[in-house]
């Protein structure tokens, strides 16, 4: 049969080898998309729940004695199935239209948080009575689940039911935009510095093997440079998102500065030639010619920074922003915490509905990144110099 | 070594006894040269001679490499370019240059052509820009080929076509000299052949250099050649001097493909 003259028996086990290889390697891309649709899954089925929330239709007595003392507001039998955080609104909703007073009005409420999870089939602490209660208010078409609108509209409260990631989100916003505008314009011009202008020699070669290094500092470092700088030293308010924004700015610049140097360094040197030869000084060249052509990778470096800052905990933890906000910032010296944060607040929570929460959160956060991450690729499509 | 060209020359370019450093290392070794205006001297030589480090002294682009070091004179108009009351980007400004690999910017054509007149406050975008363009494009035999897309990329012309246009933007800063640096190299015959025509009516106003490993190239279009090996000049003289009745055992050796 070894008649043909191509006929190589000893290829048989390499391509076997070749074969074996491959299938490793598909098994592995496998496992990896299996680990992430598993982690995916979990948490869209675990933050489900959250997009309902129980509401409970009662009479609301608008009177002196229920503004002082709110859970008067709502009949014996009904109080422990109301959200106290409603009730507490009381005062507010009377100040905001006097009319109200002396009325008794029949009102779609949020349930408290317990009657939430009974519904959804949770663990919860309702006793016997109460349940039987809310089945019958139920039956009546008193009581249902409807959708969560206090979710992506409110601050964060100790009742679950009240709970809300809207201020996170704004704080988030607030923090990210400090962090950008102090890093971004100083890790380009570091960048431009470094690439296009110094020269090299030992001095040089230190500054790049520090900010190789603090690329690789454990990030919580940053956080107490951030306490004892910004904070003790500098005397900035504690728990704001200028403080946090600056403690991120510190961490994301070493990231921006590699990742423009290596989008600089991609530049091809004909270029600068070219403008060289022309008579042009090296800030013409650098400003109109190198950096239209670095600054698509400039602006995937940096926006992978921001995504990295976004989801940073343990910094913003040391200067503060752990703190419980129910209201959303203002500015950027008011007490804020973001949406890590915000996320390990409630993992660390004792109710059960507390949960569902954590796992919107979560999910918030996955969003927040996706749509970073696709402003990252337009960006460098658009930006991209045809060739 | 005094070149012997029949002409009378008027010499525009003269190195005076020119050492060039690269560390330690010398790259060049006591340079004397001449070039005359609006005549094509061309440098030949075996790789690493010393031919294009000695053209990129004309326009002091060596100092853009971080230690190197100059010494000796390079006189062009009468000055030595390495004066301290001069500004090498000023030297650049006059003399300008065209590389091996065509290195358009990665803008339109319009833009390659009128970045630089513009920094330099030759033209305005209102008055003359339009014109300087038109006319740089015409004398590179280009204009014709690229009249209806000038707003398009440089980047998407041919080899030739792109060489072309750096070749245009050289002159749009209306230079004295124009250095090439194997402009050719990387192009084929035919636009070889179109760009050493263009240099033949480019030298009616401008002195050229040219640094070529082509032979056949240096004889049909330069005035003058000279032969680089090792960091000297053995012989420069008129080109058909050169050629045909080389004075240098090396050179004979070397333009009979005997050596390098």
């Amino acid at each position: 049969m070894t008649s043909h003259p191509f006929d190589d028996p000893s290829l048989k086990k390499r391509h076997r080898k070749a074969r074996r290889f491959r299938s490793m390697t598909r098994l592995s891309i496998a496992m990896t998309m299996g680990f992430l649709l598993f982690f995916l899954f979990d948490m869209a089925r675990t933050a489900y729940p959250a997009l309902w929330q129980a509401y409970i239709q009662v009479d609301v007595n608008y009177t002196e004695a229920s503004a002082r003392f709110t859970s008067m507001a709502v009949a014996k039998e009904d109080r422990s199935l109301v959200s106290r955080a409603w009730l507490r609104t009381i005062p507010k909703r009377v100040e905001a239209d006097p009319s109200l007073m002396g009325t008794t009005r029949t009102q779609w409420l949020l349930a408290d948080g317990q009657v939430d999870q009974y519904m959804k089939g949770h663990h919860h602490t309702l006793k016997p009575g109460e349940a039987a209660r809310v089945d019958a208010l139920r039956e009546q078409g008193k009581l249902t689940l409807d959708w969560n609108t206090h979710f992506l509209t409110q601050g964060d409260s100790k009742l679950p039911e009240f709970a809300g990631i809207w201020s996170a989100i704004v704080g988030s916003v607030l923090t990210l935009i400090v962090t950008m505008a102090l890093a971004f314009p100083l890790g380009v011009a570091t960048a431009v510095y470094l690439e296009e202008f110094a020269r090299d020699n030992r001095f040089t070669r230190f500054v790049e093997v520090n900010i190789n290094n603090l690329a690789a500092i454990p990030s919580i470092l940053f956080g107490l440079l951030g306490l004892s700088v910004f904070i003790n030293l500098f005397g900035l308010p504690r728990s704001s998102a200028l403080v946090g924004g600056m403690t991120l700015a510190l961490m994301t610049l070493p990231i921006i500065i590699v990742s423009s140097r290596a989008a600089l360094r991609s530049v091809p040197a004909s270029i600068r030639q070219a403008g060289y030869g022309l008579g042009l000084t090296r800030q013409d060249i650098v400003k109109d010619h190198v950096l239209p052509v670095a600054m698509p990778g400039i602006l995937t470096g940096s926006i992978i920074g921001m995504a990295q800052a976004i989801g940073e905990t343990a910094p913003l933890i040391i200067v503060g922003m752990i703190a419980f906000i129910p209201d959303a910032p203002g500015s950027f010296t008011e007490a804020a915490t973001v949406l890590p944060a915000q996320v390990f607040t409630w993992a660390g929570m004792p109710e059960r509905a507390f949960v569902e929460k954590t796992a919107a959160g979560i999910m918030v956060i996955l969003f927040v990144l996706v749509t970073l991450n696709a402003a990252a690729i337009y960006l460098r499509k658009k930006y991209e110099i045809k060739w | 070594m005094k070149s012997n060209g029949s002409a009378i020359r008027d010499i525009q370019i003269f190195a005076d006894d020119l050492d060039f450093y690269y560390g330690d290392l010398q790259a060049l070794k006591g340079i004397n040269l001449e070039m005359a205006r609006n005549r094509i001297t061309a440098l030949i030589g075996p790789s690493g001679c010393g031919k294009s480090t000695f053209l990129r002294c004309l326009n002091r682009m060596n100092d853009l490499i971080d230690d190197t070091r100059v010494e000796g004179r390079v006189v062009i108009e009468g000055k030595n370019i390495y004066d301290a009351d001069v500004d090498e980007v000023a030297v650049r400004k006059r003399i300008g240059m065209v590389f091996q690999q065509p290195n358009p910017f990665p803008k339109s054509i319009y833009e390659n052509l009128a970045y630089a007149p513009l920094k330099h406050g030759m033209v305005t975008k209102r008055s003359g820009c339009d014109e300087l363009v038109e006319s740089s494009l015409q004398a590179a035999g280009l204009w014709d080929e690229v009249k209806d897309k000038l707003h398009q990329p440089g980047t998407g012309l041919s080899g030739g076509q792109q060489q072309r246009l750096c070749i245009a933007r050289a002159i749009a800063i209306r230079p004295d000299v124009i250095l090439m640096d194997e402009p050719t190299s990387a192009l084929d015959p035919i636009s070889t052949r179109i760009i050493e025509q263009l240099m033949l009516d480019l030298k009616q106003k401008y002195t050229i250099v040219i640094v070529t490993h082509n032979m056949q190239q240096a004889c049909r279009i330069a005035d003058d050649t000279a032969h680089f090996h090792m960091g000297e000049v053995l012989e420069s003289q008129s080109t058909e001097a050169l050629f045909n009745n080389p004075k240098n055992d090396i050179t004979r050796d070397y333009i009979n493909g005997r050596f390098g």
